[in-house]
Parts: C-alpha cells; structure tokens; sequence
C-alpha cells in the first residue's frame, strides 16, 4: 500500500479531471500543483492561464504568485489580465479551479468576509479574478478542506457564482449559458453537481472515508449520485512526479 | 428576481467622459525631460485626497520606491484601486497607524493577502477597523473600468460579478443588452488622479518598456491622469525611435520618471530578479507585534532618505544578486 497524504490525494484527483488539450485557469497552491502533475503526466497540451497574463507556460516550478515569472516560462505569449479574462468571457477556457473560506450547496464562493459585511470578524482578500473566472469558465472546479464550518447552508457573502439559488439562475442573472461548477475535490471525496436541482452530491468517497463522515462535516443536506464510487489512490508515477518535480520543496504538499 | 439593479457600494470618482477630456485637453504631450527624484515625484504629483494606483501584480513589477515615499511623505486620505494589490497594498497599510489615515476608501478587488504566503495582519486591521470606507469588485471588473477610462467612455458592459454579493457591494449597474435582451454588469470608468508604475526600460521623456506580462498597466498608464514612472534603467530617445514596436507606454501618459535600479524589490522584476521571500516574510511577522512593527517600519522605511537605503539595508547587491540567480532559475528558488 502506496503512502499518500490527503493534500497529494486531492492534487492527483484533481490532475486527472484536466484533458489533454484542454484549457484552465489556475491559482496557485494546490489547483497550480494539479495543472503541472497534469502537464507532466497525462495532459503534456494542457493549456494553463494565469490571470495575470501568463499565457500557456511549461512551468519550470511551483509560482509564488499568480503573476511572477514563472507564470509565462516559455509561454506562448506574455499578455494581460483583459486577454485572458475575455479569452474566458468568449468562451475559449474549459475549466477553473478556485478555493474560498466557504462554500454552499450550489458551489457559491466566499473570499471576502466571515460575519456580517459591515463588522466582520474577519476581513479575506476579495474576489481576485476568481468571480471572473467563475462566471466565465465552462467548468469552475474547488479544491478544498472539508468541513462544516467551509461546506456552510449559507454563504456570510456570496463572492463567486456558482448557481446561485438553484436552477435557472445563473442564466437569469445573465452569466453565461451552461457554465457552472462542476467539481468540489476534498480530503473525504469527489462531489458533483445534480443536473436537476443543481446541489451538491457525492460522486465517489475517498478510501477509508464513508459516506456519513462526508455528511457529518457537510453544514447542508448533501445526497449520493446515482453512480457512487470509491475515489482512485495516487498512483506510484504520479506520487514520484508530485514530490519530485511539481513540489520537490513541499509547499503545497507538506503544508 | 430579488437581485438588485444597481450596487449600493459607493462610487469614489467621476465616469464622466467629458470631465476627463477637459482635463486631458490640458495635459502637455511635448517631449520633456521629466527625469526627477522619487521625493520630488510625489511631492509634485500625489496629492492628499488623491484617488491612487499602483502597477503590477502585487509583488511583481511593484513601484515600491514610491509606495514607500508616499508613506514617509505622510500623504493623507488618499482613495486607492486595490486591484491585484498585495505588498504594495500592505506598504500603504503602513499610514495608517497612531490615528493617522493614508487611505480613507478603497475599491477592493484583491487586498489584504499576499496570494500564498497569507494575509497581512496590518492591512487586516486597517480593513476590519472600519475606518476605510471599500468599495467591493473583481480583478477584472476594475480592468474594464480602466479600459472604458481608456476608450474615453464613461462605462462598459461586462459578464462578471453578476448575481453575486460582490455586485450587490459594488457601484456597477445592471443594465440589459440592446441587442440581445441579455443582462449585462455595467461598469463606470475609472481615471486615477494619479498612478505609479515600475518599468524596464524608459527614456528621459517616459516613453516605456515592459517585458513580460503587462497586467493592467497598458491600460492603467492611459486612465491616469498622472502618472510616475520608476524605471530600472533609462536608456536614449534613439533606442525607443529604433523598436518603436517595444514601446508600452508613450511619455504623453508620463509626468515623472524616476531612474530606481532595483525599484520592485522586495516584489519580482521579470528577468531581473525574483521576489524576497525572506523579507516579505519578515513583513508579515513583524506586522503581528505592534512595537516590533513600529521599529522596523522606522528602519526601513521612516528612517531612510531613500529606497536606495532601504535595499542597502536589506542586503544590497549581494542579495540582489542571489534573487537574479533564483529569477534566471540558476539555482532553484529556496523561497521562504
């Protein structure tokens, strides 16, 4: 039995969600881990952006920030954050992957603020580029620890789009047709999103996770897809590249 | 439909269109020598009240030289873009201290974190203090507002922010497409009464090169109403008229330049040298223990005439050269 710990699950989990060929905007941290184990596995054409105006880089290293260096190492082009945000906003990027202090049943983000918004308890960075991100990408994809206090009935602020109150509304309130969440990846499982109600439910449950742990620290009622399966472990491969190449200096691994 | 049509965040500045070209009307467009210091600079050009911008992405391309001056200038009151902000954000946390306020309103799009490496207590407190009236939007919703600056229109339309709390703190509006009947955020424009920008490259006139990403910048050097330029080298009129193609920023948007060897650090300068890990870190410790706090800002930035001392006291040249190794990937970066 390989050893793994829950961060390098999540990464792997995540890596394998991205297509060859497909195109993601990513953060840094764990959805910047996942983009490269991808790009360094099975995905060699996966095209990354950063927001701040890193267009398809090979990655030599983890980035510290969004918008150093490494984000346009042997890029296709160093551009702006406007032309990547519209290359999203004209539909030209597949998938998004973000994190957040909360998340609802219908993938609603929270960075902003814990407590009320006028005295909060505690004052978070904001959106960033990730209600755009969110509004804009076919597939908007989180990565996150899960628990009750994060997987919340109510979001204090609704910061990121996911479908807002259910289905119907993110067309309503003029987002862009057909895109959404798509994936919650956490230390217990895979969570979807039910095509009819549009709310959370669980697609597979990580080995040695049962379902009920899932519910216990889920502050929303959350149900099983049809099809439920158990989670795929890290493979050797993909654990040698992970430590090795992707994050040798454990940031996101070791955190 | 319970969303509501308009944001009741506060707007800060004017959209007018008409405003901004009476002022543009005036500004000079000649060929001047604009070579002054980053002191003379913001003592000429950043007001109290002034609605602020600061270039780059946070901790990279950063003008630090003139953050830290306005800092030690004592500049009062100022309302900021907090657009991708970070150090830069963090460094301008730093006037607010003792009862004294160096920002009073703020368009919050990213601020109070620096990505990774966690949020700054400082700019924390400053944030949940209540003292800063904010203004809520996403990095991109604060790029349109420059590019609708840029176009000379007092709004654009945009797909973001809608349907979110972000929209509802905002001063965006809704408005419905004319054409399709879709709804669509509409976004004032955004003029900075003035903004600082780091550059590679900048001839005593201010025409500009950048290498790398450009982030907002091309579009927040022609929003400004001024603009101070810090330049890592300044090279001859000649050279600019040579590649007239590498031209980012024409000096018609410029009214300072600023020679700043170094002038992202502790931020990164692609191809010139990474970010300090060890000393951004050192800021977000130190901003934990309030007396602690106040001495190293007396060290490092009250204390200093310039930012030239404060990259002496941070190591000089031989750390800088240890970050240029780390950004042309010599070595692999050891980071924080």
């Amino acid at each position: 039995m390989k050893e793994y710990n829950a961060m390098e699950l999540m990464i792997c989990v995540a890596s394998r969600l991205l297509e060859d060929g497909s195109t993601v905007g990513v953060g840094t941290g764990a959805p910047c881990a996942a983009a490269m184990l991808a790009q360094k596995t099975h995905a060699p054409d996966l095209f990354i952006l950063f927001e701040a105006g890193g267009l398809a880089p090979q990655l030599p290293m983890m980035p510290i920030s969004v918008g150093d260096s490494r984000t346009f190492h042997r890029a296709i082009m160093a551009t702006s954050m406007g032309d990547i945000m519209e290359a999203c906003q004209r539909g030209m990027v597949d998938y998004t992957f973000l994190g957040g202090a909360q998340i609802d049943a219908y993938g609603n983000l929270n960075s902003t603020v814990v407590g009320p918004y006028e005295k909060p308890s505690v004052r978070f960075p904001g959106s960033g580029g990730a209600n755009d991100f969110a509004s804009f990408c076919w597939r908007t994809m989180v990565i996150t620890n899960h628990d009750a206090k994060r997987f919340v009935e109510k979001v204090d602020f609704l910061t990121t789009p996911g479908y807002l109150t259910g289905p119907g509304a993110r067309e309503e309130a003029g987002l862009p047709r057909d895109s959404g969440p798509y994936r919650v990846i956490t230390d217990l499982g895979v969570m979807g999103f039910n095509t009819e109600t549009k709310r959370m439910q669980v697609e597979s449950i990580h080995p040695g996770v049962t379902f009920e742990m899932i519910q216990r620290n889920t502050g929303f009622e959350i149900r099983k897809a049809e099809h439920i399966g158990e989670t795929d472990v890290p493979s050797e491969m993909e654990l040698r590249i992970l430590r090795e190449e992707v994050d040798p200096l454990g940031y996101v691994i070791n955190r | 439909m319970n969303e509501p049509t308009s944001g009741t965040g506060p707007l800060f500045t004017n959209p007018s269109a008409d405003e901004a070209r009476a002022f543009y009307r005036e500004k000079s467009r000649r060929l001047t020598d604009k070579i002054m210091s980053v002191k003379d600079a913001v003592t000429r050009f950043v007001n109290d009240g002034d609605y602020l911008a600061s270039g780059g992405f946070g901790t990279n391309r950063i003008s630090t030289a003139v953050m830290h001056e306005i800092v030690r200038q004592k500049k009062r009151n100022l309302m900021f873009a907090g657009h991708t902000t970070t150090h830069d954000f963090q460094i301008l946390c730093a006037g607010n201290r003792n009862g004294e306020k160096l920002l009073s309103r703020v368009d919050s799009a990213y601020i109070v974190g620096l990505e990774a490496r966690g949020l700054s207590p400082q700019a924390r407190r400053v944030m949940q203090s209540g003292e800063v009236e904010i203004c809520e939007w996403s990095n991109y919703a604060m790029a349109v507002r420059l590019r609708a600056a840029v176009m000379g229109l007092p709004y654009l339309p945009t797909r973001c922010l809608l349907g979110t709390d972000t929209f509802a703190r905002s001063a965006a509006k809704m408005v419905e497409c004319p054409f399709t009947h879709t709804r669509l955020a509409a976004v004032p424009a955004l003029y900075p009464d003035v903004s600082a920008i780091h550059v590679h490259e900048s001839d005593r006139f201010g025409n500009c090169r950048i290498h790398g990403i450009t982030i907002a910048d091309f579009d927040l050097a022609r929003a400004s109403k001024r603009l101070i330029i810090t330049t890592e080298r300044i090279i001859s009129n000649d050279e600019i008229r040579n590649r007239p193609d590498a031209t980012t920023i024409p000096a018609y948007c410029v009214d300072a330049v600023c020679e700043v060897r170094y002038g992202s650090y502790p931020g990164n300068m692609p191809g010139e040298y990474f970010s300090d890990e060890r000393h951004l870190k050192e800021w977000l410790t130190v901003e934990r223990d309030e007396q602690a706090y106040d001495a190293f800002l007396q060290k490092y930035i009250h204390g200093v005439a310039s930012f030239e001392q404060y990259v002496e006291l941070c190591g000089g040249k031989k750390r800088i050269e240890e970050l240029r190794a780390e950004e042309l990937l010599e070595k692999r970066g050891k980071g924080a």
